[in-house]
């Protein structure tokens, strides 16, 4: 019989994650994971993990790692890139982390021109505390903080952090792919290989920003969640690639 | 190596860095540690090492760590403010995920925007530690330009030795100071490779900077602490870890202590003081003792680990001391300590940028010794 899938080697399968049912992290991790296998870069890769529920399960990553405090991952990536230059580099974190606290960290990454990745996961919310709002919360969207829905007057914006990063020069890829369907999940493994292979070019900065459900923080069971990231989510944040890089237009992923 | 310089302290600390081996400098200008960039942006990529300017002094610790993490000596020059935005990560360094680092603090007081003068007001900030959480960092108090090349020096091979950070605590007086100095030799004692640093896993099981470092605990060790099997960091499990890096410190202020004693067994008081505080307290000390009075110098270097034993001893036999700094008293706390209650603790201060006079300072000990 013909092997048609594996569990990656860059994923210790024996070891459970922490993820709820329905949370899109575990994809994203297993994305990245097959990435780096078929890239043949294990032994090159060094992640560097914000805070959240994402970090709770780091150790599924048979890579060198580092963990980084609350958004300060891109500065402590380029820190390590920076010395170690033919390392690929890159950085796992969740909305709050990347959008909120560490948004400085990020655009100034990404106006470098380092040469690391970000990994973005965009779950509309502080999914670790409780589903909080994030800046990344919809308009609308109830949460523990938002008890009567996101509203724009008292609470702001979703951020687009993307479309910001797109316009920086030193930015070389940005792309946002879903979690929702098996085709968006097949254009989102491409973007993340896009987006190592930019790194390894040395052309700069690069990003894959994924919308993912988190069926606890938003109170939804997992279909619910899907339908919520089709209907509100992704007409909020566009898929597609904000920028692509010399290398993405031409390599077959 | 007998290479004499004359240089600013600013410029002086670079290149002690590079001597023993620094590759790495991010950094935030503020005054008065800006020339230290300057100079590290000239002298860093010469040597083949890299400089990058940063957004913040937050980015700037955040990529020490990276640095630090993958093995690399690394450091920062700062000024009070842009030490305070980096306790988070200064702190995580310090008391978690165990790493070397060099911070150079220039101090210039505060709070808030600080005045462009000297102080020690960050005394506590450094020493007890500015950010949250039990830990202990290596914080140097160096008096002249000799004093920053040879402690910064010191600094890195410590840092690297123990796994803990290191403050070079200096002053905006002590950073303008142009003076010759002696770059010496490198440190003898050859430390272990950094097999613990995250820089790819080729060839080795895969490793991680940033939680504790694991460390083996027997079995029943295990059970007495009641945390179970399995290595979950239940609160009991965190305690046992956290005591275990307190044992290291402990170490650290047996074997790393550092300080300058003048005339202590013949002294009736003693003045304490450290950095650019002593520096002008010694012409004081001096001449007092010229005009017969009997006065001493105990004189911190390193001010964690802090020297209570030499201060203890001395409260033996002293009638008084005397702390002088540049703040509203801080380390005066630690001499107390020290000194336990036994003999009188007085204190002389200047803030807001105003440095002590040596005449002043002798004023003070001429009222003290005649009472």
């Amino acid at each position: 019989m013909k092997k048609v899938f594996a569990q990656p080697e860059s994923i210790v399968i024996e070891q459970p994650t922490a993820y709820c049912p329905g949370c899109g992290h575990g994809i994203a991790m297993r994305l990245i994971a097959e990435a780096i296998d078929e890239l043949k870069v294990a032994e090159e890769s060094i992640a560097v993990f914000g805070i959240g529920c994402y970090s709770l399960s780091q150790s599924t990553m048979r890579i060198d790692r580092q963990s980084a405090l609350h958004g300060r991952a891109p500065a402590v990536a380029t820190g390590i890139k920076r010395m170690l230059t033919d390392r690929v580099v890159f950085t796992i974190q969740g909305d709050g982390d990347l959008a909120g606290i560490g948004a400085a960290e990020v655009i100034h990454a990404a106006t470098r021109g380092d040469r690391i990745t970000c990994f973005f996961l965009n779950n509309a919310g502080y999914g670790e505390t409780g589903g909080q709002m994030a800046p990344t919360t919809l308009l609308g969207q109830r949460t523990p903080s938002t008890p009567k829905g996101r509203d724009p007057i008292e609470h702001g914006y979703p951020i687009r952090m993307s479309e910001m990063l797109a316009q920086a020069d030193g930015s070389a890829y940005i792309a946002r792919v879903a979690m929702n369907t098996p085709a968006n999940i097949n254009r989102a493994k491409k973007a993340v290989k896009k987006a190592l292979q930019t790194q390894m070019a040395e052309e700069g900065f690069s990003l894959v920003e994924f919308l993912v459900a988190c069926p606890s923080g938003w109170r939804m069971d997992p279909l619910e969640a899907l339908e919520y990231m089709a209907n509100r989510q992704i007409p909020t944040y566009p898929l597609g690639e904000l920028k692509s890089s010399k290398v993405a237009a031409t390599e077959v992923a | 190596m007998g290479e004499r310089h004359f240089m600013l302290a600013n410029y002086a600390i670079v290149e002690a860095a590079l001597f023993a081996g620094c590759r790495f400098f991010a950094g935030y200008p503020v005054t008065p540690a800006t020339e230290i960039l300057e100079h590290a942006a000239e002298r860093f990529p010469e040597a083949g090492g890299v400089y990058l300017q940063t957004e913040s002094e937050i980015a700037a610790i955040s990529m020490l760590a990276g640095a630090s993490g993958a093995g690399f000596r690394s450091m920062t020059a700062t000024s009070s403010m842009g030490f305070s935005l980096m306790q988070e990560t200064f702190s995580y360094m310090a008391g978690v995920a165990e790493l070397p680092c060099v911070v150079v603090n220039q101090a210039r007081g505060g709070p808030g925007v600080g005045p462009l003068g000297p102080s020690q007001a960050d005394y506590f900030q450094a020493v007890k530690g500015g950010g949250h959480g039990d830990y202990r960092v290596l914080v140097f108090g160096p008096a002249t330009v000799q004093e920053c090349v040879d402690l910064t020096k010191l600094a890195f091979h410590l840092s690297d030795k123990y796994r803990i950070p290191a403050v070079i605590l200096g002053d905006q007086m002590l950073a303008q100071t142009v003076e010759s100095f002696d770059l010496g030799e490198p440190i003898a004692e050859k430390l272990p490779p950094k097999t613990w640093a995250v820089t790819g896993a080729k060839g080795r099981a895969p490793n991680h900077v940033g939680t504790y470092p694991p460390v083996k605990i027997a079995p029943d060790e295990l059970s007495r602490i009641g945390a179970g099997s399995g290595g979950s960091m239940g609160f009991a499990m965190s305690e046992w870890r956290m005591a275990y890096r307190q044992r290291r410190y402990r170490e650290i202020a047996e074997k790393e202590c550092r300080a300058e004693s003048l005339f202590v067994d013949d002294s009736d008081l003693i003045v304490v003081a450290y950095g650019t505080s002593a520096r002008l307290a010694k012409p004081a000390v001096l001449q007092a003792r010229a005009a017969g009075l009997k006065v001493g110098l105990i004189r911190p270097i390193t001010l964690w680990p802090f020297p209570y034993a030499a201060i203890a001893d001395a409260a033996r036999t002293a009638k008084a001391f005397l702390t002088v700094e540049m703040n509203f008293g801080q380390m005066i706390e630690d001499v107390q300590l020290a000194v336990s209650g036994r003999v009188p603790v007085h204190f002389h201060g200047r803030a807001g940028g105003m440095a002590p006079t040596p005449e002043e300072i002798l004023d003070v000990v001429t009222r003290l010794i005649r009472e």
